[in-house]
């Protein structure tokens, strides 16, 4: 056979010149195709011997075999070029804004009230509501702040206008959020551990007030529950929730007429260089009230105060953001205003957990 | 209330600094609110020589100082200093006030520091008494007798050395409000022991002749014990300077003798009196309940038209005093007055607080009678103020006139020393937890314990508890872990509302909403807007117009948001709240709605051109995806009755049967102008616990169920009149065979003009995509073009509309 390195010379030097895929496919239909010339070549083999087709069957398919791989070899190389060349035409100005998103956030009192909740829940607390139009007797009696207790006067009460006609007592905004503790000990009974976070309302506008605030309650009602155990409590919260090493508590003596004894709590806390440390320095700041329930309230909601004993606290949640991330103004939290919300606000996904960390 | 140390010390016998004063009042519960300590701002200030006073060289009105000071206090080392002084009076021998280098100069708010002036060194200041801030005197230096004493501290020598402190008084405690309560609360603590009082009754020498008749009304309740007396031939002159100095320190005026000590029995022993002119009071006093006509001039200077029952004194003539609150103006003490009649009553606290009330009149007697005075102390009050009387301002006492007795206060309480111990968690022994009670004044017997007359806030075991645990010291006390009920891993602890609350707020965040957290009351205007502004959800005290009725919507507020930022220039808006609406005034008159506001463009100009309006469709997908979050069923019905506060025609209701959860659309133009919002505003509202619980209560998911058989798109175009709804068309086509028809998409829809040129007046078309999922056989084309026939058929007649060839 000879004339195969020739033919193979040829078409080996064709694919190599070939300068587009379509002066390639010429070569292959020259070859390869059905009257190419290497196919009529393979055609001929049926007119030969035996032994000579064997050995001139072997030396073409293996010519076949090389020339099919070059043109292959030779299309992905045509075929990257053209790439390349169209690629150079495709320059986009990469700085140019992505498309717009609009980021939500989330408001820094729901979620200081979900970091609570995360926090409570570890220490066996569900989360009681109540409603926000309160009877006197939730508010105020049951709570053993009779009518004309002058500790009613503090509350600064909001009340909501009766019909004449009508001789139940107004009914009021409620003040604070400790008439849930009555509604859940009436619900649940005892023991009880339960937090209640929420609007609440006082008459009082000014730099540091404002008409409507958030508390938590929280309530705890057992056997044998202490004061002690409300300390360590409360300790243990603040340490999760402010996420510092350890922090310190000072219990002062104070008076609330639904608990008793009662405390104020102080946190120990330093401001080194303009920014609030808790848990260190010399200074002390008040940040809840406390105590344990007095026993008149428990009756109230129908437990028995020679059966169980335990504590009850209400803490801002408002305040409490402010503290744990520097915001100045509480009348700000209410206004909406979008700079306002953009800042202070969090990200959606920011879910507070405490295997990642509430917040850090 | 606010005292001195000196005063304090009257009653308490210590050693103890104001500041471990101070310490021990605010952990004892009388919370320090305030100190004011002279020594602590000018202790510095020492009594100093001026050896020679020259001409400064360089300056007319100036002058050169050699001072003679005494650093180390009077007999200690002296030390010679230059000093360059304005004055006038600055001369040789002068005795007046040095502060050092160092000192900071209240009246000045300077530092002092070694000065140099016009050439010649400084070091220190001769003072004035503005300087020091003890009055507005600057005329000179401070010019002091020669024979002050040479280096003492200037506040020693002019006595005005008594730390003032301020406490928190709550109101359980009235006894805190007379110093001597808190004298006592000190030595419970063990900060000193009370000094004795001595009453020693004063022997009248004739009959009052002004009487006392308490009402039979009042008797039980209102005024049981009333006491005076008349003292004949007073002098009212100025109290003594101690006495003045005092009361200035606590903030108060001295005014007269007699008017000056009924202030001092007020805040030192909480025993407000009362002193009338006895030559101005005609006949009797009568303590009674005012009939509802009478006038009174108060010593305020006002007149007070006093309100059927309240308690007033009155002689002959009316109503001389409105009892245990204020004296009458026309029955008062002047300079002039020669014979009083000196008033000790005890007053019930739930009467006085309402006529106080009622009347808007603060006096520190309201206050004090309001949180109830020791009524076992109303004739000893009595006795020790008419010896203080005829000390300072002479006199004749007649004997005591009395009507009703002291309120009988005993009462006793089992004290459980292992509950004391089980309640608080601190060990406290119980001979301790005694002690601390009779210190504080009760009566122990066995294991009862009978509270002191001045304690009428002890109702109870838990009271005595609270007063064994506060002189105990709660900063004492140490945590002690409170365990969780069950061990092992938490229960989840939130209700499917909770839940629910939480997966509606991250969702809107999610989808680029901004929560803001509106009040909860708004303006009566806007929330009539609503369906609100009813009288049942009024606020019958609002803090202001604008917070007058509980909002019927959270739309008002988000709204009001948006035109206050409209306002600052942010005109693209999404604003999102989740809170309770009001639908009336009764506890529980309220539910909880998830809203949505958007506003303005769907983003700032971009070079993709992705700026566009907001409309109906951002709102409805964005309600879609709060609802699916929620779990809400795939399938529910959209109604077109949404509430009037929505555009008529652009907005929908999103229900089950005739379960609301949601409404969604264009807020209704005229309510944007009522409410200054510049519009076209779309919003959403979830009614969070309409949306119905999922009934499938396992984490388990129904298998998956794919084919592999091809599945199969078919495009159909209808022409329809206008205002057919393309839901009819799409449920029209997907109930052609629910088991083939896997889904049917709206991809397009031609409205307008040029479509009603095309198709017809008042038409338009509407194209779905049908995609059919073969589950046992690969379809066959006759099968295709059988199904399409049906889905052009049926679709045809529930719309009333054609294939669109």
């Amino acid at each position: 056979m000879d004339g195969l390195d020739t033919l193979k010379a040829r078409y080996l030097g064709a694919i190599a010149s070939a300068a587009d895929e379509a002066g390639l496919e010429d070569v292959r239909v020259a070859a390869l195709g059905k009257k190419g010339e290497i196919s009529l070549k393979m055609r001929d083999l049926g007119q030969m011997d035996p032994a000579g087709r064997q050995a001139a069957g072997a030396l073409l398919n293996a010519l076949k075999d090389e020339i099919d791989a070059a043109l292959r070899a030779k299309k992905t190389a045509l075929g990257d070029a053209a790439l390349d060349e169209r690629l150079k035409s495709e320059w986009l100005d990469v700085t140019l804004p992505g498309r717009p998103r609009r980021p939500g956030t989330v408001h820094p009192v729901s979620q200081v009230m979900e970091e609570l909740t995360a926090i409570f829940a570890d220490m066996g607390f569900s989360v009681a509501e109540g409603p926000q139009v309160e009877s006197d007797w939730y508010n105020f009696d049951a709570l053993n702040i009779p009518p004309e207790h002058p500790s009613r006067q503090e509350h600064d009460t909001f009340f909501m206008h009766r019909d004449p006609g009508d001789d139940r007592p107004p009914h009021v905004l409620r003040t604070h959020t400790s008439p849930v503790q009555i509604r859940a000990m009436m619900q649940e009974g005892a023991p009880i551990r339960v937090i209640a976070p929420g609007r609440v309302y006082r008459m009082d506008m000014d730099q540091t007030h404002t008409p409507m605030f958030h508390q938590a309650e929280g309530l705890a009602i057992d056997r044998d529950i202490s004061m002690a155990n409300l300390k360590w409590t409360l300790e243990e919260f603040c340490r999760a929730y402010f996420e510092v090493p350890s922090v310190e508590l000072r219990f002062r003596a104070s008076h609330f007429p639904f608990t008793e004894p009662s405390a104020e709590v102080d946190i120990r806390y330093s401001i080194v260089g303009g920014q609030l440390r808790i848990g260190e320095g010399d200074r002390w700041m008040e940040i809840l009230g406390s105590g344990m329930v007095h026993p008149k309230v428990l009756a109230a909601a129908g437990v028995d105060p020679d059966q169980w004993q335990g504590f009850a606290f209400g803490m801002g949640i408002d305040r409490l953001a402010m503290l744990k991330y520097g915001i100045p103004d509480l009348r700000a939290f209410f206004e909406s205003d979008l700079r306002w919300l953009r800042h202070y606000g969090f990200s959606p996904l920011d879910v507070p957990d405490l295997a990642g960390g509430l917040s850090l | 209330m606010k005292f001195t140390l000196s005063w304090l010390k009257d009653h308490l016998d210590t050693t103890a600094s104001v500041d471990e004063i101070a310490e021990a009042l605010t952990d004892l519960g009388l919370e320090v609110e305030g100190i004011e300590d002279p020594a602590r701002t000018l202790g510095a200030f020492r009594i100093c020589r001026v050896i020679e006073a020259v001409q400064h060289p360089n300056a007319d009105r100036l002058r050169l100082c050699r001072v003679e000071t005494y650093p180390d206090g009077p007999g200690g080392r002296s030390e010679e200093v230059q000093v360059v002084c304005g004055a006038p009076n600055a001369r040789t021998g002068l005795v007046g006030v040095f502060a050092p280098v160092g000192t900071h100069v209240p009246g000045t708010g300077v530092d002092l520091k070694p000065g140099n002036i016009r050439g010649v060194d400084s070091n220190g200041m001769l003072c004035s008494e503005r300087e020091l801030m003890l009055s507005d005197d600057h005329d000179g230096i401070i010019d002091l007798p020669a024979d002050a004493p040479l280096g003492a501290r200037f506040i020693d020598y002019r006595g005005q050395n008594d730390p003032v402190v301020e406490i928190k008084v709550t109101p359980n405690r009235p006894d805190a409000l007379g110093v001597r309560g808190i004298a006592r609360d000190l030595s419970a603590r063990g900060l000193g022991t009370m000094t004795p009082l001595a009453v020693a009754p004063v022997t009248g020498g004739f009959a009052s002749p002004i009487g006392v008749v308490i009402d039979a009304a009042l008797k039980a309740k209102g005024c049981p014990h009333f006491a005076g007396r008349t003292i004949r031939g007073v002098t009212n002159g100025p109290s003594p300077a101690w006495l003045q100095a005092r009361l200035k320190a606590i903030g108060l005026r001295p005014i007269s003798a007699l008017v000056d000590i009924t202030n001092y029995f007020t805040f030192g022993l909480n025993r407000p009196l009362h002193v009338f002119d006895a030559a101005r009071v005609t006949g009797d006093l009568r303590i009674h309940p005012a009939r509802g006509d009478e006038a009174f001039g108060a010593l305020d200077g006002k007149t007070y038209m006093l309100r059927k029952g309240q308690m007033v004194i009155s002689d002959d003539h009316g109503p001389e005093s409105l009892a245990g609150i204020m004296g009458g103006e026309a029955s008062g003490c002047t300079a002039e007055t020669r014979d009083v009649f000196l008033e000790s009553a005890y007053w019930d606290p739930i009467t006085i607080a309402a006529t106080g009330r009622a009347l808007k009149i603060n006096s520190d007697a309201r206050y004090r009678f309001e949180r109830g005075v020791d009524p076992a102390f109303t004739l000893p009050g009595l006795e020790l103020a008419t010896r203080m009387i005829l000390d300072l301002c002479g006199g004749e006492p007649s004997h005591v006139v009395e009507d009703g007795a002291p309120l009988d206060t005993a009462r006793a309480y089992r004290l459980n020393p292992a509950r004391v111990i089980s309640l608080v968690g601190m060990e406290i022994p119980e001979a301790t937890q005694r002690t601390t009670l009779e210190a504080l004044g009760f009566m122990l017997q066995g294991d009862l314990a009978s509270p002191p007359s001045w304690r009428p806030d002890i109702l109870g075991e838990a009271d005595l508890i609270e007063e064994v645990a506060r002189i105990a010291s709660l900063t004492r006390l140490q945590g002690a872990p409170l365990l969780r009920g069950t061990p092992g891993v938490p229960r989840p602890i939130l209700t499917p509302l909770q839940v629910r609350e939480r997966s509606a707020r991250r969702t809107i965040a999610a989808l680029g909403y901004n929560e803001c957290l509106t009040y909860s009351f708004i303006d009566a205007t806007s929330a009539a807007l609503f369906g609100g502004g009813t009288e049942a959800v009024r606020v019958d005290n609002p803090i202001s117009s604008e917070m007058s009725h509980l909002r019927p919507d959270l739309l008002p507020g988000l709204l009001q948001a948006a035109a206050r930022n409209q306002a600052r220039g942010f005109m693209d808006l999404a604003l999102f709240e989740i809170g309770p609406a009001f639908q009336g005034g009764e506890p529980g008159d309220q539910h909880l709605q998830a809203t949505g506001l958007l506003i303005g463009q769907s983003s700032a100009r971009d070079p993709h051109g992705s700026r566009r309006a907001v409309d109906v469709f951002d709102a409805k997908a964005d309600v879609e995806a709060v609802l699916q979050a929620l779990g809400a069923p795939a399938k529910v019905q959209i109604t077109r009755k949404a509430a009037g506060w929505w555009h008529p025609g652009r907005s929908g209701v999103i229900g089950l049967g005739p379960n609301t959860m949601a409404s969604f659309g264009e807020v209704h133009p005229r309510i944007l102008q009522a409410m200054d919002v510049k519009g076209p505003a779309v919003a959403f509202t979830v009614l969070v616990a309409n949306v119905p619980l999922p009934k499938v209560k396992t984490p388990t998911r129904p298998a998956l169920a794919i084919s592999d058989l091809q599945a199969v798109e078919r495009d159909f175009a209808f022409v329809v009149d206008r205002r057919v709804e393309v839901l009819t068309a799409v449920n029209a086509a997907a109930g052609v065979d629910k088991a083939l028809i896997e889904s049917v998409r709206v991809f397009d829809q031609f409205t307008g003009e040029k479509a009603e040129a095309q198709m017809g007046a008042g038409k338009k078309s509407i194209a779905l995509t049908v995609r059919l999922q073969p589950q046992e056989k690969t379809l066959t084309e006759a099968e295709i073009e059988a199904v399409s026939a049906k889905i052009v058929e049926k679709v045809a007649k529930a719309t009333g509309g054609t294939l669109r060839s």
